[in-house]
């Protein structure tokens, strides 16, 4: 793996961000970087040049850093996120913030399928759209999408929140556990299990707080909520046909 | 499930014909099925007969070749996994280790039991589909943390802490199928860590989330060395099917060790059906491991640890024979804990089973209280005097197969080699691909 120094392009001056540039440094080595012990400390802020698709930049953060990446990233950005802030300033390949735990990940563009796939907590933004299985199995993130979702998406969602600022797909929560779902626009189709709900003063108070963390100008009165029917949670085989 | 008719009893009328296609076993289910319009739901592998490990014999040295004095010469049986990528790979004194088996499964006494017997002999053990317990992290020297498609419990501080990292595309039991823990052993404890509600039937996915296909699997391997800094060697475990073809690509894909799992292997929960009728015997399976393995270059490169039905040492030395760096015991060690022993035979007959035959692994009221979330039945298992237990099996195993290697004249259990065994059936001379004995014919390769 190559020594700090050799990762980096200018070294940290007072709070301006250790810069990266991926076009002559190794993902590897940024991510060795990313991962050294009190890096919060020594380098709070980063920014990360040329990523050009390259795959899991940024992965297994466990700091209080700002990460700041000019570009279109591949595969797994940000993936099991804890703690950190991670801008991507461009469009995500699949599975960004993939298992996130805890932070923020941000995409300035759209997002490629699966995004926060099983996270666990944290919040990522897509001011662009996301693909197919956006949430899927998520278990405790909140998402916010400022366009549409594809579809699948929150499939068997365990828990946490998904905001939809545009339309979603078919199927959308198919096997839904316990996370709930917002959606502005128009919905292709639920999947099995999915059902609308009330939106009750709670849940329009929960979406407001999601959609000004998330920077979203929306009326939360205009969305709608969707969750589990909860009828598959034990197998009868009366349902079987919605196995 | 009911044990059943076991063997054919003899007939109240010796003039009475029980079919063959439809005997007693067959009309029971289908009058079960009919009654209770729910297909059948097991723990443990495949039951049925099979060609296996059984159907192979060594040969022993004679005059061509010599062997090693029993007791004085030293067959040495250790075992390094992972080290093609990762800075700290796994340096095990026995091949036998321990297989995946989840906490919810399982209980937490059983898992720390599994993790102090393999702890006792320098080898591993691994979690399962539910993440990593406390106890279960605190009392094994080597662990192996699952990454599973449902990724209950997953988080990178336990990737973290983990030895090595196995990636699991598929168990021997129900390759292509996901999981189902039924809710009656969801407790608090198991729905917390799986963030589901308590009582709900846990499905586990058949796909990983996000990603699909060999080309992914590379990109996801990477990810998995990155977060965890190129340290943890990466296990690919792939239930026995097309097994060929999916250990090259799991080896192109970049996997340090290779699990393969045949049909016998054991499950927690899956339909009879999928046990039966789905995957392929360990002992077809393994040896296409190894030719996919050496066609690449990577045969001892990329380790191959075989499971399913993996039961004393006479298996163990037949893997190694057969091209395998390492075995995973489960089944196995759960009886060494316990399970199914005779001591608990009224218990299990109260519950419609008996003794040896008990497989209601996903009913949670398991007497030995090792497939349980009960507290009363997880406390008859003294967690230490199992992983003793355990401990004591595994050494078995491996002492066993030090026996059958130096009669053949190896001085580690890898030098056994696949010119040391020949077979009793044609089935299993061209599923293991070495002569039938008596003969120089192995059939599908010409005389």
């Amino acid at each position: 793996m190559a020594a700090l120094s050799e990762v980096l392009v200018e070294p940290p001056v007072g709070v301006e961000p250790t810069t990266v540039d991926l076009s002559t440094a190794d993902v590897r080595a940024l991510n060795g970087a990313l991962h050294a012990p009190r890096v919060a400390e020594t380098s709070p802020r980063w920014r990360v040049l040329h990523p050009d698709g390259r795959h899991s930049i940024a992965v297994g953060l466990d700091a209080e850093v700002e990460v700041e990446v000019d570009g279109h990233v591949g595969y797994y950005c940000a993936g099991m996120n804890k703690a950190a802030t991670v801008t991507i300033n461009g469009n995500a390949g699949v599975g960004v913030a993939e298992n996130m735990m805890s932070g923020t990940v941000r995409v300035r563009g759209n997002a490629s399928q699966s995004a926060a796939a099983t996270a666990h907590g944290g919040l990522l933004v897509v001011e662009g759209s996301a693909a197919a299985r956006c949430g899927i199995s998520m278990k405790g993130v909140d998402i916010v999408v400022g366009g549409d979702v594809g579809h699948m998406s929150a499939f068997m969602g365990q828990a946490g929140r998904l905001v939809v600022c545009g339309d979603a797909g078919d199927a959308l929560g198919d096997s839904l556990y316990e996370a709930r779902i917002y959606v502005q626009g128009s919905v292709k189709s639920l999947g099995a299990d999915c059902v609308e709900k009330e939106m009750r003063a709670e849940h329009l108070a929960e979406l407001a707080q999601l959609l000004t963390a998330a920077g979203m100008d929306a009326d939360p009165a205009a969305f709608a909520r969707f969750g589990s029917g909860r009828s598959l949670y034990n197998f009868h085989v009366d349902n079987a046909s919605a196995y | 499930m009911n044990p059943g008719p076991r063997s054919p009893a003899l007939p109240p009328d010796p003039t009475l014909r029980e079919s063959a296609t439809f005997d007693r076993r067959t009309i029971a289910e289908i009058q079960r099925a009919a009654e209770t319009g729910i297909y059948d739901i097991r723990g443990g592998g495949a039951k049925r007969k099979v060609p296996h490990f059984d159907d192979l014999l060594f040969l022993g040295a004679s005059m061509s070749r010599y062997p090693l004095e029993g007791y004085r010469e030293r067959c040495d049986t250790d075992v390094v996994l992972g080290a093609r990528n990762a800075t700290f790979p796994l340096h095990l004194s026995t091949p036998v280790t321990v297989a995946g088996m989840s906490f919810g499964a399982l209980s937490g006494r059983a898992k720390e039991a599994l993790g102090r017997g393999a702890s006792e002999v320098n080898t591993s053990t691994t979690t399962g589909d539910g993440g990593m317990t406390p106890e279960e992290r605190g009392q094994s020297k080597h662990l192996v943390y699952q990454y599973l498609p449902s990724r209950y419990g997953m988080n990178p501080d336990d990737l973290r802490r983990a030895d090595a990292i196995e990636v699991v595309l598929g168990q021997g039991a129900k390759p292509g199928g996901g999981g189902m823990l039924l809710g009656q052993k969801i407790t608090e404890r198991v729905a917390g860590m799986r963030t589901l509600p308590m009582g709900v039937d846990q499905r586990s996915a058949s796909r990983h989330p996000d990603w699909t296909g060999p080309d992914d699997l590379e990109i996801k391997i990477r990810e998995l060395r990155e977060i965890t800094d190129w340290e943890k060697p990466i296990y690919v475990k792939i239930g026995a099917t097309r097994t060929y073809y999916d250990v090259k690509l799991a080896a192109k894909a970049g996997a340090d060790v290779i699990v393969l799992d045949g049909m016998q292997g054991g499950t927690a929960a899956t339909q009879d059906v999928f046990i039966e009728h789905v995957g392929i015997p360990t002992l077809a399976a393994l040896p296409q491991a190894v030719q996919a393995l050496q066609e690449e270059g990577l045969h001892r490169h990329v380790q191959l640890v075989v499971s399913g039905g993996i039961r004393n040492g006479a298996d163990l030395a037949k893997c190694m024979a057969l091209g395998a760096d390492a075995v995973a015991i489960g089944t196995a060690a759960l009886i060494a804990l316990g399970d199914n022993a005779p001591g608990l035979d009224a218990e299990y007959r109260a519950l419609g089973s008996a003794a040896g035959f008990y497989d209601d692994w996903q009913a949670g009221r398991d007497p030995a209280g090792i497939t349980t979330q009960d507290d009363e039945l997880a406390s008859r298992l003294d967690p230490v005097q199992g992983g003793r237990r355990l401990a004591n099996f595994i050494r078995v195993m491996t002492m066993e197969a030090q026996v059958i290697a130096r009669a053949c004249g190896k001085a580690h259990l890898h030098h056994l080699e696949p010119e040391d065994l020949v077979a009793l059936t044609i089935e299993a001379a061209a599923m293991a691909r070495v002569p039938l004995a008596g003969t120089s014919w192995i059939p599908g390769q010409g005389l």
